[in-house]
């Protein structure tokens, strides 16, 4: 076996999996929070990475700029998402709340190739190309980054829910509602929030793909139903679940694409997480760091 | 003149038909609608024959989904396992097309009930993504398994024959569709009356307390499972006959979300809420289409932005219902149907 091959495999897998850890663990705080569960987080990765090709591409913007429009435009697109859709289906059957996910996926896809087309768009180079080396092998410098980029990211979320006034009260609203309400905590605005927060971690998460991949298309909405083998593999509640998910699923990935795919001509690498979900659901079904629950009548 | 629905007894209440003229219209519609291949133009008849599919579907999944509660986003790969199994039977064994719709269904229903299995242990989201990862699955195999589905390349369906008759165009289509279509919805308008689709209505409502009342749950779960699979999976078939080359890309998860949407559009827990999404989902790319052809001259570019614009208006309608009429067309029906039985009267 080829050691460098596997090395790369694994780098590969790590990033693809930080990523799949961001969108994860946007999907995880509207999950946690509102008990929805959110099918459009692709999409909002995708409309996050389009805003800011279009603002560093067209309208020549330095990126930090870019970035913190980007934030800004997110934040506002899951405010407004929650409080025009989610909202007036608060306490509706489940069925109703996964449909209106969808639906609003195929909003979002169609504005996206109304506005854009469906060809690939090449995304503006932001992090120096030339590759470093690490040991034998040679690791894009816009890897590191994005790996770097993660780490912040999950530092500063964790951060956020553990000292401040407003982290603390979304994760009381996650743990109880009614116990919430009556500390005087605003539930509605924690449920804007939540989602504000998850549409800005995954546009963190399109911008990265966007500068590896080094261009953008409709695929990126694929990472939407990708991250819920992350998901399941973590256990739906738990941030922590959602990042060791992401990166497990994204190094399993990555294996069974240069392994087995060479076997099988092609098609593994995608179909590998969701054996991966289905498993998980026959012999752990609430994921590695899940919160059991047990149906009483 | 009736104001109201005064019902008196059991069998009254689970009547199909609340009068006779109800009979006679039914019949009557039935009547018609067999005559249309005699005078309706061919395309138009090509977009009837798929309504006449989806509508089987619909009403399949709607078994599953909205009358047991059972969310179920794998249908597509139901269908493809439906169609590649009929177009298999078809060509390697040369079976008449009235043994292979069936089988293939029973292939379908099969697969169908053990996707169903895990439906005991997780339900809800957890069952969204088993079937969901299901789909991912079945799509592949049947991309991989070359000898069996053509793989990339799909299968060419053979026009089906009855004896030396060949149901080779869309009015001969026609026929055979809408008679397993009238046939299926029939089926399901009974199966409601029967123990085992009020078995499905309790384990919808509250499976513990159905299971309490004595429902076995895993039986009935997967019963029903099986006969909504069984429904999509002869969609499929129809499908395979209709489109006579079915490929992987055929049964993409998108087909699945649109027949999620229409039995929301058309109304959950509603055999004619089904049938009308189904109608209203296949017309709506065509009606969009017609629509922006009228348009083309001012917005030429328009016509490209059919499959976006499709998508749009698919995805918003959806929300919309689901905000406004979460029971659907049925009911919006039922309430238009309502205030003019009592009018001027209605409040």
């Amino acid at each position: 076996m080829d050691v460098t091959f596997l090395l790369q495999l694994l780098i590969n897998g790590l990033v693809v999996g930080s990523i799949y850890a961001l969108v994860a663990t946007g999907f995880v705080i509207i999950y946690k929070a509102t008990s929805a569960l959110n099918l459009a987080q692709g999409e909002f990765l995708m409309v996050g990475a389009y805003i800011c090709l279009n603002l560093l591409s067209k309208h020549q913007i330095p990126f930090w700029q870019a970035i913190l429009i980007t934030f800004a435009f997110s934040a506002l697109l899951g405010i407004v998402i929650e409080r025009l859709i989610l909202r007036p289906l608060i306490g509706s059957h489940l069925i109703s709340v996964i449909m209106v996910t969808l639906g609003l996926s195929s909003v979002l896809k169609a504005l996206i190739q109304l506005a854009y087309g469906t060809d690939t768009i090449p995304f503006p180079e932001v992090f120096p190309s030339a590759p470093v080396q690490i040991g034998p092998i040679p690791v894009s410098q816009g890897y590191l980054y994005a790996i770097g980029c993660v780490t912040v990211l999950v530092a500063l979320l964790t951060t956020f829910f553990k000292y401040s006034k407003t982290g603390v009260a979304m994760r009381a609203t996650a743990s109880s509602q009614q116990v919430a309400l009556s500390m005087g905590i605003s539930v509605k605005k924690m449920f804007a929030i939540s989602w504000a927060i998850a549409a800005i971690v995954s546009s963190v998460g399109g911008i990265l793909l966007g500068t590896i991949r080094g261009g953008i298309d409709m695929s990126l909405s694929f990472m939407g139903l990708k991250v819920l083998p992350v998901v399941i593999l973590g256990g739906l509640d738990s941030i922590l679940g959602a990042i060791v998910g992401g990166v497990i699923i994204g190094i399993l990935e990555n294996l069974s694409g240069g392994y087995i795919d060479p076997m099988v001509g092609g098609g593994a690498k995608e179909v590998a997480p969701y054996v991966a979900l289905i498993l998980i659901l026959m012999f752990k079904p609430y994921g590695l760091f899940g919160k059991k629950r047990i149906e009483r009548v | 003149m009736r104001c109201g629905d005064f019902k008196t007894s059991y069998a009254a209440d689970m009547t199909i038909f609340e009068s006779n003229t109800a009979r006679i219209m039914l019949g009557l519609f039935l009547c018609t609608l067999f005559t249309l291949p005699l005078y309706t133009p061919g395309y138009l008849l090509d977009i009837i024959n798929r309504i006449g599919i989806a509508v089987i579907g619909a009403v399949g999944l709607n078994i599953l989904t909205g009358f047991t509660g059972q969310i179920s986003l794998g249908n597509a790969a139901f269908m493809a396992i439906g169609a590649f199994s009929n177009g298999y039977l078809a060509i390697r064994f040369g079976l008449p097309f009235y043994l292979c719709i069936p089988l293939a269904g029973l292939i379908a229903a099969f697969f169908g009930m053990f996707v169903g299995i895990p439906s005991l242990r997780i339900k809800g989201l957890y069952l969204a993504m088993a079937t969901l990862a299901a789909h991912f699955i079945v799509e592949f195999i049947v991309t991989k398994w070359e000898s069996v589905t053509g793989g990339v390349n799909g299968l060419s369906i053979p026009a089906p024959k009855l004896g030396s008759f060949e149901i080779n165009s869309d009015a001969r289509l026609f026929v055979l569709i809408f008679i397993i279509a009238v046939l299926a919805v029939l089926f399901a308008k009974n199966l409601f009356r029967t123990k085992a689709g009020k078995a499905f209505i309790a384990i919808r409502d509250q499976a513990i307390s159905a299971e309490v009342m004595g429902v076995n749950l895993l039986k009935y779960k997967l019963l029903s499972f099986g006969i909504s699979s069984f429904y999509v999976g002869v969609a499929g078939a129809l499908i395979s006959y209709q489109a006579k080359i079915i490929s992987p890309e055929t049964f993409p998860i998108s087909v699945a979300i649109d027949y999620l949407g229409m039995i929301i559009i058309g109304g959950l827990g509603s055999i004619l809420g089904s049938i009308y999404g189904a109608i209203f989902i296949t017309l709506l790319p065509e009606l969009l289409r017609m629509s922006t052809s009228a348009l083309a001259h001012s917005y030429p570019d328009l016509v490209y932005k059919l499959a976006a614009m499709k998508e749009l208006v698919f995805g918003l309608l959806v929300i919309i219902f689901l905000i406004f009429e979460p029971a659907g067309l049925a009911a919006r029906w039922h309430s238009i149907k309502n205030y003019w039985k009592l009018y001027p009267f209605s409040h």
